[in-house]
């Protein structure tokens, strides 16, 4: 499998080669002609994801990236979550959840480094050896829920030029393994500082589109949320260019 | 004008084809976390008909969808406009999909779908007259939740209720429903079809406004994904 798809890779990256010599180095184009082409460096994909947070007073956990081809998924609506999935979804702890993805056969992963809070954003890049399929799955938790996350799985970008980017809305999930009690001591976030992962599963255990959240502003007097936690459908703005 | 680029359209393709025949496949997931949908009518048709429009008042056979889950009559209004319609059997789960397969929509140019939501008084799932493309491929698309706008979202469980005219919603199919709420309200203020703003809830199950549970019965849109594939 992986050596047919090295075999495949190897004519576009011959052409790219050739491509770049041209437009680059006017000068050795001559020299590149006359000569046989050396065997060509292996080239490298880089993307730039820059996030923004776009709820009102639901900080993001680090936010993870995942680089993959199409076999791989982060989550499907309607089947269970992974194990890593529901770490961070409860959690915040990205972990396990790319090393789910890297050891299913993604190619890179990062996590950034710190929390996002509302209103803010930030950069990330992610880099590695060109592939032909090149789908991208980004996640985080809203922290100040039971076991809502954020993110988008399988963004092609294979097709994306150097300096082309695109843009996405991020939806928001409910990773289906915790119950959305809202009661103290269940949220890890700042809003309650309770627990995060547990591995009991005592939701429906599938994944879907978030309900949203009640808070006590909505007549949910237990409830450990107030009226500047809730949202609607998205919680993030992506801008993904391809840098290299 | 409109009218006239479609038969033109139509000619083009029936040219093309010889038999003016398309075959196309419907998968359509229930994106929502506690939200059921009654048995799904799939119906593809001309462009004049419509199961319903946004911003109008329901007909009587969409007011049965929307309040009952009874899609016999938009059916019939359909079929007698030669629509060629598709109906799934029993609910649809949260999370889960069905797959209607090889759907011949014949010369019917355009595809709606609707599905009462369990619970509520008259919300429904709908996709209105989407045209359908011609070029083979996957199209996906996301519907949102509407309210029928034909009766008041009082949220109290009402056996019998999914009758027009008779308050209450039929069922809570997951069994977290409750009993003894006093009603969310009496009131209908607008009575064309228009965004649903979402169920409210309690967390009583025993009394409080409502017969809903606020944790479970809620829905942000959208609340359903459709995959189109044509031939």
């Amino acid at each position: 499998m992986n050596k047919t798809k090295l075999g495949s890779l190897l004519l576009p990256l011959a052409i790219t080669a050739l491509l770049v010599g041209c437009s680059n180095d006017n000068n050795s184009r001559s020299n590149a002609t006359d000569n046989p082409a050396p065997a060509p460096d292996p080239v490298t994909m880089g993307f730039e994801i820059t996030v923004t947070n776009l709820t009102h007073n639901q900080p993001l956990s680090p936010v993870a990236i995942v680089a993959h081809d199409s076999a791989l998924h982060g989550w499907v609506v309607g089947e269970p979550s992974s194990a890593g999935l529901e770490l961070l979804a409860e959690g915040g702890d990205n972990s396990e959840f790319r090393m789910e993805l890297e050891d299913s056969g993604g190619f890179a992963s990062m996590s950034a480094e710190a929390p996002l809070g509302p209103g803010a954003s930030e950069s990330l890049s992610l880099e590695f050896a060109e592939q032909e399929e090149v789908l991208l799955t980004i996640a985080t938790m809203l922290v100040n829920t039971n076991d809502a996350f954020s993110g988008i799985t399988r963004i092609d970008v294979s097709s994306l030029a150097v300096g082309d980017s695109l843009q996405r809305l991020a939806p928001i999930y409910d990773a289906g393994t915790e119950f959305n009690s809202e009661l103290v001591g269940t949220i890890p976030g700042p809003a309650d500082g309770g627990e995060g992962f547990n591995v009991e599963r005592e939701d429906v255990n599938f994944v879907s589109r978030h309900p949203g959240v009640v808070s006590r502003a909505d007549g949910y007097a237990e409830s450990t949320l107030d009226q500047s936690h809730r949202f609607d459908q998205t919680a993030m703005l992506l801008s993904i260019t391809r840098i290299e | 004008m409109k009218i006239k680029s479609i038969l033109g359209t139509l000619a083009l393709a029936a040219m093309a084809t010889g038999v003016q025949a398309q075959t196309t496949s419907v998968v359509v997931t229930n994106l929502t976390h506690g939200i059921y949908f009654t048995p799904l009518l799939v119906s593809a048709h001309v462009d004049e008909f419509h199961l319903f429009e946004v911003g109008s008042g329901a007909s009587p056979e969409l007011q049965m969808m929307a309040e009952g889950g009874d899609i016999s009559g938009l059916a019939a209004a359909a079929s007698a406009m030669g629509a060629v319609n598709m109906e799934t059997m029993g609910l649809l789960a949260p999370g889960s999909s069905v797959d209607i397969e090889a759907f011949d929509t014949g010369s019917n140019g355009f595809l709606s779908i609707t599905a009462m939501l369990l619970p509520t008084n008259d919300g429904f799932v709908g996709l209105d007259a989407w045209e359908i493309p011609t070029e083979p491929g996957s199209y996906t698309l996301y519907l949102n939740a509407y309210d029928a706008g034909t009766e008041a979202n009082n949220e109290l469980v009402v056996e019998g209720s999914g009758a027009p005219f008779v308050a209450g919603i039929p069922a809570s199919p997951d069994g977290n429903g409750g009993v003894g709420g006093t009603g969310v309200t009496s009131e209908e203020v607008n009575q064309l079809i228009h965004i649903h703003r979402g169920n409210v809830g309690d967390t009583d199950p025993d009394a409080g406004n409502s017969d809903l549970d606020a944790r479970i019965h809620r829905w942000l849109n959208p609340v359903a994904k459709v995959v189109v594939t044509v031939q």
